[in-house]
């Protein structure tokens, strides 16, 4: 294995800056080690090794010439799949969109094109990211690099498994319950979600759009830092695009500290009915904050219990509303029934192919929330719990900087544990979702192994909106704490990835 | 007894434009009967004075300057439809024969 792919983000922005490697050979490290292991844990939908090392190419000349260059110019990168892109094809994990390629990139795209970070590729999902597993993507699973058998967390599993096992050192997620997460912790790696409107929208396939936020999954808080910096924003394109800046998070990822720090142990996420070895990790977590500095209190959400009944019937009716545009008229799939069909016929019959079982799933339950008769009882109510969960999150931030719960209840399951029990699925998601639906930030920071599976462990600190600083702030210093024990980095716990 | 049957979850499918094979119909019935049976219990958190949230950050007045920008080309627009001709996505019969 190249030395050169087990550098984090920042070591690599920095040997880059002094030309002490270049951004080809960065780039084709990362595009070996794809070729090497990606059959095995199947991260990306589609790889664009030409046009990445063009990029990188570029990059090497112009640092050659002397030309100033952002921070992660040549930095290598890998993308969700539900973003678009003019020079890949766009699936969201859905047969309906295979082989689409779209007409305009995303804002975030257009980003990292400008900063000059070479794609990798685009990255396997959850069939519009609606799972917990990648086990919905039309295009079969990515796997989780620590154990083949086991799910990378969804729905942004093939980013995970990708920075997880080497393939790439960052890359962009959305978190719409959990997305960027989840697959964070159950893969060992570090995911945020910025808060909502933080990061441009324009261009990500909308699952629900008052929940989506894209955000960075990186090897380290730092590198993660780097990588929010690069792509949040005001974006005239997405009218939720908040207007200010939210500062600079590499910097508050250098600062660092936990030192007079409130921590707010949330009650209702403590850690009840979690697998013992995730409980045994966030208790020792807890210890570590204390000793540096910080304090803990306990805050009380009560209106948590009703986070994923409001969730999942807010995001199935958005849903239902914005997967509406796959009628097989401007894009993707068209099936036509034999005879002389109607185009109402035609959409029935292509979305009956193109769609799979979740997404069914999921409009239909949607359609149901919105429809009359249902609609103050299901839709109605869940809005109202939504306010609830505001006012908990505005009291516990009275008391609190930042809340803290371990980011989800197990290690990674087996695959088919649960694709086929619906409510188990979404149970994953327990402790990401409240954020979601008050449009705060949240990070998943490693934490080390359960004890009964030697499986990576997540913690979840939360902070108010527009406070993304404080959680690089608080996961840094936490992250650098932890190392400091280990005398090694989290994934250097990994096993060696076998493959054939 | 939930109130989600099979004619229901045709109702809902012919509603959503997914035309449902009756395998699908017996699955989805008994999935979604537990789910909404499920998240029903929202109604017991909330009562009439409670405001609803639509949105996580509100803002108003979201409007750009009245000034024509670029856009996608006509080709481009038509570069992904299934079918298209004279600068036109082209699709079946909107109206039925009867």
């Amino acid at each position: 294995m190249s030395d050169l792919i087990r550098l984090n983000a920042s070591e690599l922005v920095a040997l880059l800056a002094k030309r002490e490697i270049s951004s080809v050979e960065v780039t084709q490290a990362h595009l070996d080690q794809i070729s090497k292991v990606g059959d095995a844990v199947h991260s990306f939908l589609h790889i664009s090794g030409e046009s990445a090392l063009a990029t990188a190419k570029d990059v090497d000349s112009r640092r050659a010439a002397g030309e100033k260059l952002a921070d992660l110019a040549g930095v290598p990168i890998a993308v969700k799949d539900n973003l678009t892109t003019t020079d890949a094809p766009t699936t969201a994990g859905s047969k309906i969109l295979e082989g689409w390629l779209p007409p305009y990139d995303a804002t975030v795209v257009t980003k990292l094109r400008n900063q000059l970070l070479p794609i990798l590729g685009k990255t396997n999902l959850d069939e519009f990211a609606m799972g917990s597993s990648t086990e919905f993507s039309a295009y079969g699973p990515s796997k989780n690099p620590w154990d083949l058998t086991r799910i990378p967390g969804g729905s942004g599993g093939g980013s995970s498994s990708a920075v997880s096992s080497f393939q790439a050192p960052l890359a962009i997620g959305s978190d719409t319950g959990g997305s960027i997460r989840f697959p964070g912790a159950v893969t060992g790696t570090v995911g945020i979600k910025p808060t909502y409107g933080a990061v441009s929208r324009y261009g990500l396939i909308a699952l629900a759009s008052s929940l989506d936020q894209i955000g960075p999954v990186a090897r380290n808080v730092l590198d993660a830092a780097y990588l929010q910096d690069a792509i949040a924003g005001h974006d005239p394109h997405d009218s939720t695009s908040l207007s200010g800046s939210l500062g600079s998070m590499v910097e508050a990822a250098k600062r660092g500290s936990l030192k007079g720090k409130k921590v707010g142990l949330i009650k209702q996420l403590s850690g009840d009915g979690f697998q013992q070895g995730v409980r045994n990790r966030f208790a020792e977590a807890l210890k570590l904050i204390t000793h540096a500095g910080a304090e803990i209190v306990e805050v009380d959400c009560p209106s948590f219990e009703y986070a994923i009944d409001a969730y999942y019937l807010i995001l199935p009716a958005e849903a239902s509303s914005n997967l509406a545009k796959f009628d097989s008229v401007r894009f993707g799939m068209r099936v036509s029934p034999e005879g002389n069909p109607t185009i109402e016929r035609v959409m029935a019959a292509t979305r009956e192919a193109g769609f799979g079982p979740e997404v069914k799933r999921r409009i239909i339950l949607g359609t149901f929330a919105l429809s009359s008769g249902s609609f103050d009882k299901f839709y109605g109510a869940a809005q109202k719990v939504r306010t609830l969960i505001q006012r908990d999150f505005d009291a516990a931030f009275a008391k609190a900087d930042v809340l803290v719960s371990p980011t989800a209840p197990t290690t990674a399951f087996k695959f088919g544990e649960k694709v086929s029990d619906p409510l188990a699925m979404y149970l994953n998601d327990i402790a990401t979702i409240p954020a979601n639906l008050a449009g705060i930030p949240g990070i998943s920071v490693p934490i080390g192994l359960a004890d009964e599976d030697n499986l990576p462990v997540g913690i979840q600190f939360l902070a108010p909106a527009h406070e993304d600083a404080r959680l690089y702030e608080v996961g840094a210093a936490l992250e650098g704490i932890l190392e400091g024990i280990w005398g090694k980095r989290m994934m250097d716990f990994a096993p060696e990835l076998k493959v054939n | 007894m939930s109130e989600i049957t099979p004619e229901l979850v045709r109702h809902l499918a012919g509603l959503s434009r997914i035309d449902l094979d009756e395998a699908e119909v017996a699955r989805f019935t008994e999935q979604l009967a537990l789910i909404v049976d499920s998240v029903a219990k929202i109604s017991q958190a909330i009562d009439a004075s409670t405001p609803a949230t639509s949105h996580p950050i509100p803002l108003a007045n979201v409007f750009r300057s009245d000034v024509v920008q670029p856009s996608l080309s006509q080709e481009q627009a038509l570069s992904g439809a299934p079918d298209s001709g004279q600068g036109r996505f082209r699709v079946a019969a909107i109206l039925d024969e009867e």
